[in-house]
């Protein structure tokens, strides 16, 4: 696929990473203009997206996260995260509101919130090899008023 | 993350400031709970004012600590969240189990 810019951040799965890598992901995503608004979405989508790599990829381990973000064609943000975890075995089930694995300090509402914010969320996995989300955006073209 | 506490007359004023997240979730909501124990109070009011970021794993600590407050029997208010931690807490149906007050209308960040 064509990209105009991109980026790669490889990180260990300890929480403290979670505020860094939605951080990344926003100021990359400056380049395009968003407002406020959609800077938030993606800031919480990438958000969401660590965070399940830290409780459930990796749950009694440190593992490795990647995050690519890229510049699509039409002002399209991509946002991979990807990780080498333990994998999900029921992609459909842990996409399902309030569904969670992670007891009473998860809502069960990341791939909802993740769905929610962003244009398109796709997610591979297989358990015991990992897990890939795929989120894309398009950030309009603003017309600047002067 | 900091929660600043208040107590006067039977209602507990809990701020929160800073970023909500997995990673600060945890310490959060113990101090929450240990407020929550020492005033155990009518009605508690989560003051969001200051929240800068929050993602779902906040919503899990709203409603552990409503849960909190329905077992003594009291009740929990969230105040003033701005426009990212309120697009979350309407994304997730939590608006329609706690109230939220607005103090003022409008307010991004």
């Amino acid at each position: 696929m064509k990209y105009e810019n991109y980026i790669k951040l490889e990180f260990p799965s300890k929480s403290c990473n979670e505020s860094l890598a939605r951080s990344v992901a926003g100021v990359f995503a400056a380049q395009l203009d968003p407002t406020l608004e959609e800077l938030g979405d993606i800031k919480t989508a990438v958000s969401e997206a660590v965070t399940n790599c830290v409780v459930h990829a990796y749950p009694d381990c440190i593992g490795k996260i990647l995050l690519r973000c890229r510049v699509l064609e039409e002002n399209r943000l991509e946002i991979v995260v990807r990780d080498w975890g333990k994998g999900i075995e029921n992609v459909e089930k842990a996409r399902t509101p309030l569904y969670s694995t992670g007891g009473e300090e998860r809502s069960g509402m990341g791939f909802t919130i993740m769905e929610s914010f962003m244009d398109k969320l796709t997610v591979r996995s297989r358990p015991g090899e990992g897990t890939t989300v795929v989120m894309t955006r398009v950030l309009p073209r603003r017309r600047r008023e002067r | 993350m900091n929660v600043q506490t208040d107590y006067e007359r039977g209602v507990l004023t809990l701020r929160l400031s800073g970023e909500l997240d997995h990673h600060s979730a945890r310490e959060a909501l113990q101090e929450i709970e240990r407020a929550m124990d020492r005033y155990l109070p009518r009605r508690c009011e989560l003051d969001l004012t200051g929240l800068s970021f929050m993602d779902s794993s906040g919503i899990a600590v709203i409603v552990r600590a409503q849960k909190r407050m329905r077992e003594t029997g009291g009740r929990i208010w969230l105040i003033q969240p701005f426009a990212q931690p309120l697009k979350v807490l309407t994304a997730s149906g939590i608006d329609r189990l706690v109230p939220i007050k607005c103090l003022e209308s409008g307010g991004q960040r």
